[in-house]
């Protein structure tokens, strides 16, 4: 057990942060980084981080707005040592060799102002964020059974085998889990 | 023939895996038909569905929290 009075003045449970938030910010790194295992060593170095200034921890935001915060300098930190590793940044431009298209790489690099990429993207990360909250707002077991079948896409004989259930059990587990997300994401997505 | 309502839902979560059984889609389908409860709820499992899909989720293996759990004791 991982227990500090520091931490116990201002309510912070590191024994839970795995089960609690580990997917959440690992959702939240690998959306920045695109890179599962940069992701996961990110999300580890933000729970020792956590720990190591556990005493700074006010109690003014909740436990996770806090380790996102934390998170996101591990981000800027990991893209600082990539480029001073490389020396100094780098710009990379494809140049079209073709000659018909001559003329046309500088066009071709410019954002298309049209473009409804970016605040796609944008919208798909704040929906992962929000299902995620949700997800951690369910009972441990009926979570734990959601995301093998919903994210992981595993079979439910596996799913069966692993954690010693039937499949009467399982899809009652998940149909509560998705009635659970139906409620919880109701309001801003539905 | 004739199922409860919070059997059809369950039918209807299992469909959103591709796992209702022939018998169990007919079941769900006649009981559509006549129950605005449970075509509501479709409607929505649906939607979550496809919300599911464009989120693109990722997550941890249990084996990685279980490694993530044991570093930070050892880091304490």
């Amino acid at each position: 057990m991982i227990l500090r009075t520091d931490m116990a003045a201002y309510k912070l449970n590191p024994d839970n942060w795995v089960d609690l938030y580990a997917d959440y910010l690992f959702n939240y790194a690998i959306a920045r980084v695109s890179d599962a295992e940069i992701a996961k060593d990110l999300v580890q170095e933000t729970f020792f981080a956590g720990l190591n200034s556990a005493k700074n921890y006010k109690g003014d935001a909740a436990e996770r707005t806090w380790l996102i915060a934390i998170l996101k300098r591990k981000v800027i930190d990991h893209y600082r040592k990539i480029n001073s590793n490389k020396g100094k940044a780098e710009v990379r431009i494809n140049y079209n060799a073709s000659s018909e298209s001559e003329g046309d790489w500088l066009e071709e690099q410019v954002a298309d102002p049209f473009s409804r990429d970016g605040d796609n993207n944008i919208e798909n990360e704040e929906l992962g964020l929000a299902i995620e909250e949700c997800i951690s707002k369910l009972p441990k077991k009926q979570s734990l059974v959601f995301k093998m079948k919903t994210i992981q896409g595993m079979s439910t004989e596996d799913i069966c085998n692993e954690l010693g259930i039937n499949p009467s059990n399982l899809w009652v587990m998940i149909h509560r889990a998705r009635t659970s997300l139906m409620g919880c994401m109701n309001q801003t997505w539905f | 023939m004739k199922i409860s309502l919070e059997k059809a839902k369950q039918i209807c979560t299992k469909s959103q895996y591709g796992e209702a059984t022939w018998w169990e889609l007919l079941q769900l389908n006649v009981y559509l038909l006549f129950s605005k409860e449970c075509s509501d709820f479709s409607a929505k499992n649906k939607k979550l569905t496809s919300l599911c899909e464009r989120a693109g989720l990722d997550t941890l293996s249990e084996d990685d929290k279980d490694d993530m759990k044991k570093k930070l004791k050892e880091h304490f």
